[in-house]
């Protein structure tokens, strides 16, 4: 080893939080073990970068999504070897699924160890490659400081994810050569941020012609950053076009304005689905064409003609054939499509859009989310409906939900006019996910007011996320849609098995007002209408962690939905809507 | 209204040589076995070797099937694989060589084990290793011609096969 280099040989537990501090990192979500000591060791003599303590790894991987989505950073976890990598698997699979930028570090058991079944060892790159975007065994020091900032790199770039560093404790004690970021680009990685401009000139051509046109938004606009959404909102009002969101899309786009048409998909609204289904051009930008927004892919938007904006060549064409595929960063393409569309002086067909807004309108006009208000039991729609009222002109406020019915009345009845304050588990589905992304945001905005939206189930999950809210003074609310049961779940039991609920009752609830003052916080309770406003009100109030108990209708589906295997145009709008031939056979075995 | 036709309507399902350049490390044959199985094509042969000492790649040749639209999904997962630097579709890209060695190993006596030399001679098959009752011929060219020798040998005491798989270069000047 040089001079030169032995000046600034660190340890490889140094060089992780060096290389950190350089990444711009100021927390990092963790939970520590035998095989992370000497990284928590260097952590504890430093002030620089702020630790989490979680209580459960998976916690720790949603913490730092709920982090990452609210900032636009990339989210940082450290974890122990063995149990603590395999508990992170469903976080990283879950960021995976919604394109969350995260780097996870793993401890792993001496290198002279690998393989020997050690102690708390598991195969950790082996369990994680299909769950990451890319994962690194860092076997050498020297290479240490490389792999942290190439994993920065891989984590933001492109199309965002999960990266795991697996980290041999002999490795943290080491001592190495420290490299800067600059000094560590990967070899091979450069994803396409520009697009071929001869295909923008296409589209922009094909959409000035329209006479039924549609944007399909999705999370890669929010991905994209937050000038990419208001270049979407001036690219959709310059061309008066209608605009629909995904689930991952919400935010994208203003939800206040008279060109959104709402949610789409498997529970999204009337309008937007049946204008996806007649729409002549789709512009699909930053989406993926899910199994949850196409439904019956043969019959999905049968006569469009369908451009698809993506920075991931292999979205393109994956479940849909799409006629003009753009490659690039949806910032980028957006900036240009609005500078040919206005250099070419394109102009829409005024005559045939005021036509096919007509025909939206009276779509709209069935409004597709109401519900039967009852004075006598609480609607999960009416709470949502005066959490949205409590809510409104603020903009302060970040939503995170768990998974099933609140997720989608949630996304249904919830202001969302600016990207990154909407925070769902959307590919995964993963119940849990709500609490510790709802502390990775509070974590990033102190001040903001963070609400989980969630279940009786799902919160049960990871509910000991609590603590964790409780030892760093957050004050997540925990907006509890109580129903007692697992409610889509039973939803599709009572839809398309006979109303045959199997073990999607729960007999055994916590009362969660005082779970919640087990804990240490506040807990609230609605069981009447008249309730719902104060309990809102004081939820709001209270700076410390809240509980809230709302004992909401039992029996309460989802609605509009389109069963599994049917087409946009075969939407259910309502409980009195037959249900009995839903479902055709065939799909009855999609989820 | 309507855009040019795409070249993925077709259902038929093609045969393609892929050749990917990757940087020689530690599971990344993992990474491109794993997405064939976790996303469900065909791998009908796979080979992968070091091609390049200094800057530590390999060269992956794999021989797939899927319809148009498979292959490009195909071609497109692999393409985002962070160790992957290249990916070519030879079958689209023009003409090009493919090749595959064969190990055969043949044991008998009399009339068979003369008529199993003989057709080594008519097939080019070398011979690689000798006994009294067996030989190892060794057979190079293109899959179905290693498939018509292996099925001739059948007949004449058979004993094993080793097969590379298949290796594949464009014609004419250009690299990968």
């Amino acid at each position: 080893m040089s001079a030169a280099t032995n000046e600034t040989s660190l340890t490889g537990a140094d060089i992780v939080l060096k290389a950190l501090r350089d990444q711009g990192v100021e927390v990092i979500f963790g939970y520590p073990g035998g095989a992370v000591l000497p990284i928590y060791d260097a952590l504890f003599q430093q002030n620089d970068i702020r630790h989490i303590l979680v209580r459960h790894e998976q916690a720790a991987l949603h913490a730092a999504e709920g982090y990452a989505r609210s900032t636009g950073k990339v989210g940082v976890v450290l974890v122990t070897s063995g149990p603590g990598a395999t508990n992170a698997v469903t976080g990283l699979a879950d960021a995976l699924m919604d394109s969350i930028p995260i780097v996870c570090l793993s401890g792993q058991v001496a290198t002279h160890l690998i393989g020997n079944d050690a102690f708390q060892e598991c195969d950790t790159t082996g369990i994680t490659r299909p769950c990451t975007k890319h994962n690194y065994l860092v076997k050498d020091v020297n290479n240490l400081a490389r792999t942290l900032h190439e994993a920065f790199y891989v984590a933001k770039n492109g199309r965002p994810g999960p990266v795991v560093i697996d980290i041999p404790k002999d490795v943290q004690f080491a001592e190495g050569a420290y490299r800067s970021p600059a000094d560590s680009m990967p070899k091979s990685y450069r994803p396409q941020v520009k697009p071929d401009l001869n295909r923008v000139e296409e589209a922009i051509d094909l959409l000035a012609k329209a006479k039924r046109p549609i944007f399909y938004v999705g999370g890669g606009v929010i991905n994209a950053g937050p000038v990419a959404s208001q270049l979407l909102t001036q690219f959709v009002r310059m061309t008066g076009y209608p605009c629909t969101t995904t689930l991952m899309g919400l935010g994208a786009y203003p939800a206040s304005d008279r060109q959104w048409l709402g949610m789409l998909g498997m529970h999204g609204t009337y309008e937007a689905n049946l204008a996806m289904h007649g729409c002549d051009v789709m512009v699909c930008i930053g989406a993926r064409f899910d199994d949850r927004v196409t439904g019956k892919v043969s019959e999905f938007s049968p006569n469009s003609v369908k451009i698809h904006v993506d920075i991931d060549p292999s979205s393109i064409n994956k479940n849909v054939r799409v006629d003009v595929p753009i490659i690039g960063d949806a910032a980028h393409v957006l900036e240009d499509m609005i500078r040919i569309w206005k250099a070419r002086g394109k102009q829409p067909d005024k005559a045939a859009l005021a036509e096919w807004w007509e025909q939206i309108e009276f779509w709209r006009a069935r409004d597709c989310l109401r519900y039967d208000k009852t004075p006598k039991i609480i609607k999960p729609q009416y709470a949502l409906e005066r959490l949205r009222a409590a809510i409104s002109g603020r903009d302060d406020v970040y939503i995170t939900t768990e998974v099933g019915q609140h997720q989608m009345w949630a996304a249904q009845f919830l202001p969302f006019d600016k990207p990154n304050h909407w925070m769902t588990s959307g590919g995964l589905g993963t119940m849990g996910y709500g609490l510790p992304a709802a502390i990775g945001a509070q974590v990033a905005h102190p001040d903001a007011l963070c609400i989980d939206v969630a279940g009786e189930a799902s919160i049960l999950m990871n509910i000991q996320e609590m603590a964790t809210a409780l030892q760093y003074r957050l004050p997540v609310k925990v907006f509890i849609l109580n129903n007692q049961y697992m409610g889509m779940v039973r939803q599709w039991q009572e839809l398309l098995h006979g109303g045959r609920y199997s073990e999607s009752y729960s007999e055994a609830l916590p009362d969660f007002v005082k779970l919640a003052d087990a804990f240490g916080g506040v807990g609230l309770r609605a069981t009447e209408v008249s309730q719902v406003d104060d309990v809102i009100a004081e939820m709001i109030k209270v700076k410390r962690p809240v509980i809230v108990d709302m004992c909401v209708d039992q029996k309460e589906n989802c609605f509009p939905m389109i069963p599994g295997g049917r087409a946009h145009n075969e939407m259910l709008l309502g409980p009195d809507e037959k249900v009995e031939n839903a479902t055709p056979e065939d799909g009855m075995v999609l989820v | 209204m309507t855009a040019r036709p795409s070249p993925f309507a077709s259902t038929a399902i093609e045969r393609h040589t892929i050749s990917i350049l990757v940087d020689n490390e530690p599971g990344v044959l993992a990474r491109v076995i794993g997405l064939f199985s976790g996303r469900g094509y065909n791998i009908e042969s796979l080979t992968v070797a070091e091609v390049d000492r200094d800057a530590t790649l390999s060269r992956v040749t794999i021989v797939t099937s899927g319809t148009p639209m498979i292959i490009e999904q195909i071609k497109a997962q692999l393409g985002r694989l962070v160790p992957v630097h290249r990916v070519h579709d030879l079958t689209l890209e023009g003409p090009f060589v493919e090749r595959e060695t064969a190990l055969v190993k043949v044991a008998g006596t009399g009339e068979k084990r003369v008529e199993a030399l003989r057709l080594a001679d008519v097939f080019k098959a070398r011979v690689v290793d000798a006994t009294i009752t067996s030989f190892v011929f060794e057979i190079t060219g293109q899959g179905e011609e290693l498939d018509r020798f292996i099925g001739l040998m059948a007949e004449l005491g058979l004993v094993g096969v080793s097969r590379t798989g298949v290796v594949a270069m464009s014609r004419g000047p250009g690299g990968i």
